[in-house]
């Protein structure tokens, strides 16, 4: 990413150290990650130390430091979903795909994430596909929805 | 939108819109909260547009895509009124049908009803379904009336009346007092009396005072909070604006989940429009006073719900938390500052209590549990969704009288509630109350309102080894108790569902829980054993049985199950061979099948594809 953009969405934010993890979500949803170069500029412009910085972006589950997927594939792993089952969800997800929770498979096309609640227990397990919610996910559609998603 | 100069201004703004609403004759409420706009609500938005429009019909009738109903297991929902009519399961094809039938000729699709498991009787009306009508909806009943991204809609229904009602004649003392009188405690979890909060930081001696809306919901479970931002923001502003009048702060902040992105939109939108009428900002309706209010979004970190991680978040570094004993928030928070920190629940609470008075607040509930808690009521229950009840009522009468028990009729086996940080409560002791010291007596906690019911196809002893891993996760690692603690639990509770655990396993896992309670930093840590101690206590059996016996009496450690087939009950149709990955199951067809335990991985796929039951753990 063009560090000219990193420099319009600090200033968006009025360079606030408050808004400091939006900063760097917004940045983010650029490339789907932060760079090392990314950083750097942040670290520039807001005046905050890089070590700490990192710090940060290491800190946070929504933050990333290595390129992602084509396609997201959320499922969450929280408790109305565990008891319902969405460990097998993973699973089902894994073989399928053979990813690991927090990869990217080979083809670039999939990045696999595991989260602790999304907040849509009444419908769980869910698996977020792209940002789109499904709800009560059985292993047959999972597997239907990575198979049209492929297509 | 012009700029309101007064309380007058505000008054008249409200007559003008009830007048010029008026000109609608019905409304159609659609629901747009996560859970409906997961089954396809927003599709259904676009086709009531279309379908209004084509029949004329969009001057003579509202549509208001709200925020969540709270009866998420029926979505999408929509709600027809004036007459409240309630229809369930709404699918894009009954929309014609919907506006032609009923909007237009007054008559009942009985498809769209819901119907009463227990009576097989239709429901046409919202108030007569036993989900709502055991609830006490004071706060969630205004999101059916309101869209979010409207505030002419929450001016209408008296928004910002309470507000209004301080300005004219309360001091910031007396509005306290009123926060007192109520009774209203902390929904965030730890049940600390809002007022006594309040006033510490109103006494605290500095010109610079912060007040924070806590919405970083991370308790795996809930979503209350998310649904009451989401769907009511103004509700959360206008109690915020009331807290910055008796605090003596000119800065807000709410910190929300990134994951909830409907809710820092919504309330970045009325935030926004607040500004616009004057609401927020400087010289607020001409009185002098000024309040504003920033969204800060959160980044996935459970421990920033703790006060002083969150702080730590706001001040843009990691979110440890620090020891609170010495220095709480309210003296010295953000940038060592005087801080006012509350949950999104406990916001929405105070323009309830400060319209009705606290008399009337303080009639709701227990001796020392006042008012309405909004539970998450998830799990293996049959009515799933967000339920508002009186503090006081039993945790039965949730499960059973508005949850309807669970999906398959079996026994419930217990109730989690409170989070990573409460515990489990087995069945026979649901006829507690529902009250913060009730509640922590028993082993758990209030918590922010997470209700997870669990049947016996749920293993104790997999639960809170589900939970110290979700914290072991989720642990900053600033303190060693829990960093470690955490660590070793996980590997004790490992050992025990993988089938090596050993006879002083247990043992050794409670003395951890002790030592980890007593010497962690922070409430994460210092109540992370709280899972395994009510498990331990009242679920010993089942642990008992996975050391000993090298058994998982609810079928759920794939360790210690085997998947069978029942030839009795298989008719071969060859659903499971087909769907298996691993080509573990052999048979002709129309002839039983077997599971071939070599190959079988123990996935669980034949058995959720099998339509005869006939795939058994053993």
């Amino acid at each position: 990413m063009e560090t000219s953009m990193v420099d319009v969405i600090v200033d968006q934010h009025k360079r606030k150290t408050w808004a400091l993890i939006s900063i760097l979500q917004d940045i983010q949803k650029q490339d789907g990650y932060l760079s090392q170069e990314v950083l750097r500029r942040i670290s520039e412009r807001m005046e905050i130390p890089l070590t700490r910085l990192y710090g940060v972006a290491t800190f946070y589950k929504t933050l990333n430091l290595i390129p992602q997927g084509r396609h997201s594939i959320t499922v969450c792993s929280g408790t109305a979903c565990h008891v319902r089952g969405s460990k097998r969800i993973v699973n089902e997800i894994m073989s399928f795909l053979n990813v690991e929770p927090g990869g990217t498979t080979e083809d670039g096309e999939f990045t696999l994430n595991v989260v602790n609640c999304l907040g849509a227990c009444a419908i769980g397990p869910v698996v977020v596909l792209d940002g789109k919610y499904h709800g009560k996910m059985t292993m047959p559609k999972v597997k239907d929805l990575l198979v049209k998603c492929r297509s | 939108m012009e700029r309101l100069q007064s309380i007058n201004d505000l008054d008249k703004l409200r007559e003008s819109i009830i007048e010029k609403n008026k000109a609608f004759e019905k409304t159609i409420t659609l629901c747009g909260g996560t859970g409906c706009r997961a089954y396809g609500s927003e599709s259904l938005k676009n086709a009531f547009e279309r379908e209004l429009q084509e029949n004329g019909l969009s001057n003579k009738v509202r549509l208001i895509f709200s925020g969540c109903h709270g009866f998420c297991e029926q979505g999408p929902i929509v709600l027809i009124k004036p007459e409240g009519i309630f229809y369930c399961k709404v699918s894009e094809d009954d929309i014609a049908s919907v506006v032609s039938e009923t909007l237009i000729n007054g008559k009942i699709i009985d498809s769209l009803l819901y119907e009463d498991p227990v009576t097989g009787n239709k429901i046409t009306y919202e108030k007569d379904i036993p989900f709502y009508k055991a609830q006490k909806r004071i706060i969630f009943s205004q999101n059916g009336s309101i869209d979010p991204a409207e505030i002419e809609d929450y001016i209408a229904i008296g928004g910002y009346q309470a507000f209004s009602k301080v300005l004219k004649g309360m001091s910031p003392e007396e509005v306290i007092n009123e926060v007192k009188v109520s009774g209203l405690r902390g929904r965030g979890g730890g049940g600390f009396p809002t007022w006594q909060k309040w006033n510490s930081c109103r006494k605290a001696k500095d010109n610079v005072k912060y007040l924070i809306c806590n919405c970083d919901e991370g308790d795996p479970g809930a979503y209350m909070d998310r649904s009451v931002l989401e769907g009511n923001p103004h509700l959360v502003l206008e109690g915020m604006l009331i807290g910055a009048y008796a605090i003596g702060a000119e800065d807000g902040y709410i910190y929300v989940r990134h994951e909830y992105p409907y809710a820092w939109e919504n309330a970045e939108i009325a935030i926004k429009q607040a500004k616009e009428l004057g609401l927020l900002g400087e010289d607020i309706l001409g009185t002098g006073l000024n309040f504003d209010v920033d969204i800060a979004r959160g980044g996935g970190a459970f421990v920033c719900g703790e006060s002083t991680a969150l702080v730590a978040s706001l001040e843009g570094k990691a979110g440890e938390p620090r020891d609170k004993q010495h220095l709480h928030t309210v003296d010295s928070g953000l940038w060592d500052k005087p801080t006012n920190l509350n949950n999104v629940e406990t916001w929405a609470n105070i323009p309830i209590i400060i319209n009705n008075g606290a008399e009337w607040y303080a009639q709701i509930g227990t001796l020392h549990s006042k008012g309405t808690k909004i539970f998450s009521l998830v799990g293996k229950v049959k009515n799933t969704g967000l339920v508002e009840v009186p503090m006081g009522i039993t945790l039965k009468e949730i499960v059973y009288d508005i949850g309807g028990g669970t999906p398959d009729g079996s026994e419930i086996k217990a109730v989690q509630t409170g989070g990573p940080s409460g515990g489990c409560i087995p069945d026979r002791l649901l006829d507690i109350p529902v009250d913060f010291d009730e509640l922590t007596k028993a082993g758990s906690m209030m918590g922010s309102g997470g209700m997870i019911v669990m049947d016996k196809k749920t293993c104790m002893v997999d639960i809170a080894r589900y939970f110290v891993k979700f914290l072991e996760d989720e642990s900053c690692g600033k303190c060693l108790p829990c960093r470690e603690g955490l660590k070793r639990m996980d590997e004790i509770l490992t050992d025990i569902v993988e089938g090596h655990g050993y006879a002083g396993s247990i043992d050794l896992l409670e003395e951890l829980a002790f030592v980890m309670k007593d010497a962690s930093l922070c409430g994460l840590g210092k109540t992370a054993p709280n899972s395994v101690l009510s498990t331990l206590e009242y679920f010993r059996d089942e642990y008992m049985a996975h050391v000993e016996q090298k058994r998982c009496p609810a079928g759920v450690c794939t360790a210690l199950i085997t998947y069978l087939i029942n030839t009795d009950a298989c008719t071969g149709c060859g659903a499971c061979k087909r769907n298996c990955p691993y080509e573990a199951i052999v048979g002709e067809r129309r002839k039983p099948h077997h599971i071939d335990f070599e190959k079988c991985k123990k996935c669980g796929i034949c058995m959720d594809v099998c339509k005869f039951d006939a795939v058994e753990i053993m």
